[in-house]
């Protein structure tokens, strides 16, 4: 589903990803794990396409499509999903229509027609009811003066009435307490599916005895350094991203 | 060789008074005293502080004829059914109109007014004490050089009054529409008195028939709020490329009053707006709401002052603007708190939007308090459009250009939303998504 190649990518002049290599396939879950400043959200930006990044060498194929290539929309119209760590608060758009929007749009773009109102309205319920999240807040405005848990399950409520084919969460832990996190990792492992794939982009290991993931990858200073299944993040756990530093280092 | 007389715009104002002075309405004294007030001060050029951002010169070049208080003119509108029925945006209202700054008794749909109603045309009404007691009373013509022009020159306009208790459940529409077939200067002039206790909506609207005349309208609206009255007031001014309005309005209110002001420009070369509300009493409450969307290379311009002359009183105002392409908006607000005026509560807040590099926004609070224990604060910004929402929602499948739309109409639906006539809300709605498109 997604190929990422020798990515290199930097924001004003300084290179943040310095040659990412990673294969995604249906129905994986891939978690990558790093300490700060690895470059674990540029990569996210990145993939989402955040024009504020330059890539200076290397390739993503999504689906067999130049990622790259393709405006912010398109990618979210062909099925990429970023549930941002910082979910942006927008005052005065209603979370309902702004959603309204983007299905009709992504809907336009894939030759359907706009969905009914009363089909609309019974998938919003629906989906709300994953992430366990009030009616009121879904007619609220985009995150404004949500909480920081409500934010996050703002996010995996988007994802669920989008339904994307990879969605990529960037630090959907940072911030969340024991309760949240839970309901949170609930909702996107009903939402997974053997056609999807997911991304899990996280610093610590806790979100993953939720989200059990197939890979786990290592980022740092812009490179994946080792990857291994679910037992490395917990060997990460124990003995601290130093050990990566000094395997790497060595 | 010819010798050109170039004669200024000034001196033609001053000699149109001499001609017209004995058809005018009204007392003579109040429009010879604005007459000399206007001598003095004249047009305010680039120089003048309260008008350095609109070129009043260059919308006052070239010549015009002076809107006619002649009845026989009168009768003779130039407006269809169709047109009147346009303008009409509220489908049950009692409807006002004012063509070419004269009341149309022909166009106006007034239907059997309720019980404390006045309407009637403000030629007709100089007899009545309610009048006399407040015409001229807040508009000061020492003050402005187009307040003195309008008292001077006033061709006509609409009276309204409410009765003490009085409450008035359908709104009034005023509106305000041109049909000179030469660029004319027109000072419409309007009184509105509301007694004790009293309640009313008042909508005034500014349009033009035809986008081929130049047409320099310069209004006038006195606003009497008496104690306990609650005024609900809105403003639509919408004159398209061939507009150059000046439209003041002046509010007086007492005790216990509320009034709320809703000033909308959505079209119009040049347009200046001087709002005063003077705060007169105890425990009065004054909403201030404003916002412009600016394109091409339109001129708007916002003025307001808001006098809290004694203690408890409270004002609210929020303005904000969009502006586009080479277009310049100016907002400039004044808030007085008098020595008396102690726990007053005073809030003012202007944002802009700028989506082009070529337009301007100046933006100006003043703040000159006398009293010390008060609240007040003031705030503006200007910004372009916060890309990282732009982001958010384009990462969500919206396109960019919905995106930004969905974002503009946020922006501006902060003061629609204060609108609360719903009809005269969805119609703002609607005009503002098509200048989004």
């Amino acid at each position: 589903m997604l190929s990422i190649k020798n990515l290199h990518a930097s924001i004003d002049g300084k290179e943040i990803l310095r040659g990412i290599n990673l294969e995604v396939k249906a129905g994986e879950i891939h978690a990558i794990m790093g300490p700060n400043g690895s470059g674990k959200s540029t990569l996210s930006a990145v993939l989402a396409g955040r024009e504020a990044y330059d890539v200076t060498e290397g390739e993503v194929v999504f689906n067999g499509k130049n990622l790259l290539e393709l405006s912010p929309e398109d990618r979210a119209r062909e099925g990429v999903f970023l549930a941002f760590q910082y979910p942006i608060e927008i005052p005065g758009v209603s979370n309902i229509n702004f959603l309204k929007t983007a299905l009709s749009e992504i809907r336009a773009y894939k030759g359907l027609p706009p969905m009914e109102a009363k089909d609309f309205l019974k998938l919003v319920k629906e989906k709300q009811a994953l992430v366990e999240l009030q009616g009121s807040l879904a007619n609220r405005s985009v995150n404004e003066g949500f909480s920081g848990g409500e934010k996050k399950r703002n996010e995996i409520f988007q994802m669920a009435m989008l339904n994307p084919m990879l969605s990529i969460l960037d630090e959907t832990d940072s911030g969340l307490d024991i309760d949240a996190l839970r309901i949170v990792a609930n909702g996107v492992n009903k939402l997974k599916t053997k056609e999807n794939a997911t991304i899990v982009i996280t610093h610590y290991q806790r979100l993953l005895d939720y989200i059990v993931p197939d890979f786990v990858h290592v980022l740092y200073k812009g490179q994946i350094v080792k990857s291994g299944t679910k037992e490395l993040a917990l060997e990460l756990e124990e003995k601290g991203y130093d050990f990566i530093k000094e395997e790497v280092g060595a | 060789m010819e010798t050109i007389t170039k004669v200024s715009i000034k001196d033609k104002i001053i000699s149109e008074f001499e001609l017209s002075k004995n058809s005018l309405f009204g007392d003579s004294t109040i429009r010879k005293n604005a007459l000399d007030s206007f001598a003095k001060l004249g047009i305010p050029g680039r120089k003048s502080e309260e008008y350095k951002y609109v070129n009043m010169e260059l919308a006052l070049k070239g010549d015009f004829a002076f809107s006619s208080p002649n009845p026989f003119a009168a009768q003779q509108t130039r407006l269809s059914e169709g047109q009147v029925e346009t303008a009409s945006i509220l489908k049950t209202a009692i409807v006002v109109v004012i063509e070419n700054g004269v009341f149309s008794a022909n166009n106006s749909r007034l239907g059997v007014l309720p019980k404390g109603l006045i309407i009637q045309n403000i030629s007709d009404a100089t007899n009545l004490d309610s009048f006399k007691a407040h015409y001229s009373n807040y508009a000061d013509v020492a003050s402005d050089a187009f307040i003195a022009l309008n008292t001077a020159l006033a061709s006509g306009g609409v009276f309204i009054h409410v009765a003490k208790s009085a409450v008035i459940e359908l709104p009034i529409h005023i509106i305000h529409i041109n049909t000179c077939s030469v660029p004319t200067i027109v000072n419409a002039r309007n009184l509105v008195v509301v007694e004790e206790n009293a309640q009313t909506t008042i909508v005034e609207s500014f349009v033009v028939s035809s986008n081929s005349t130049k047409v320099f309208n310069n209004a006038l609206s006195e606003i009497v709020v008496a104690a306990n009255a609650n005024v609900k007031h809105y403003k639509i001014q919408d004159e398209g490329d061939v507009g150059n309005l000046v439209n003041t309005t002046q509010v007086y209110q007492k005790k216990q009053s509320v009034f709320s002001t809703n000033n909308l420009t959505l079209s119009g070369s040049l347009v200046r707006n001087n709002l005063t509300i003077v705060l007169d009493d105890e425990f009065i409450e004054s909403h201030l709401n404003g916002l412009y969307l600016t394109k091409g290379t339109q001129v708007v311009d916002n003025h307001t002052l808001v006098d809290h002359r004694k203690p408890n009183c409270n004002s609210n105002e929020l303005y904000k603007g969009i502006i586009d392409e080479k277009s310049a908006a100016t907002f400039n607000g004044k808030i007085y708190v008098r020595k008396d005026a102690q726990k007053t509560n005073a809030f003012q807040s202007n944002k802009n939007i700028l989506l082009s590099d070529d337009g301007t926004i100046n933006t100006k609070p003043q703040l000159e308090i006398y009293a010390d224990d008060v609240k007040c604060s003031h705030g503006t910004s200007t910004g372009k459009l916060d890309e990282d929402q732009v982001f958010y929602l384009r990462a969500r499948g919206l396109s960019e250009a919905s995106a930004k739309k969905l974002l503009m109409h946020a922006f501006a639906s902060e003061v629609v939303n204060t609108v609360e006539l719903e009809e005269l809300k969805s119609y703002l709605e609607a005009e503002i998504s098509n200048r989004f498109e």
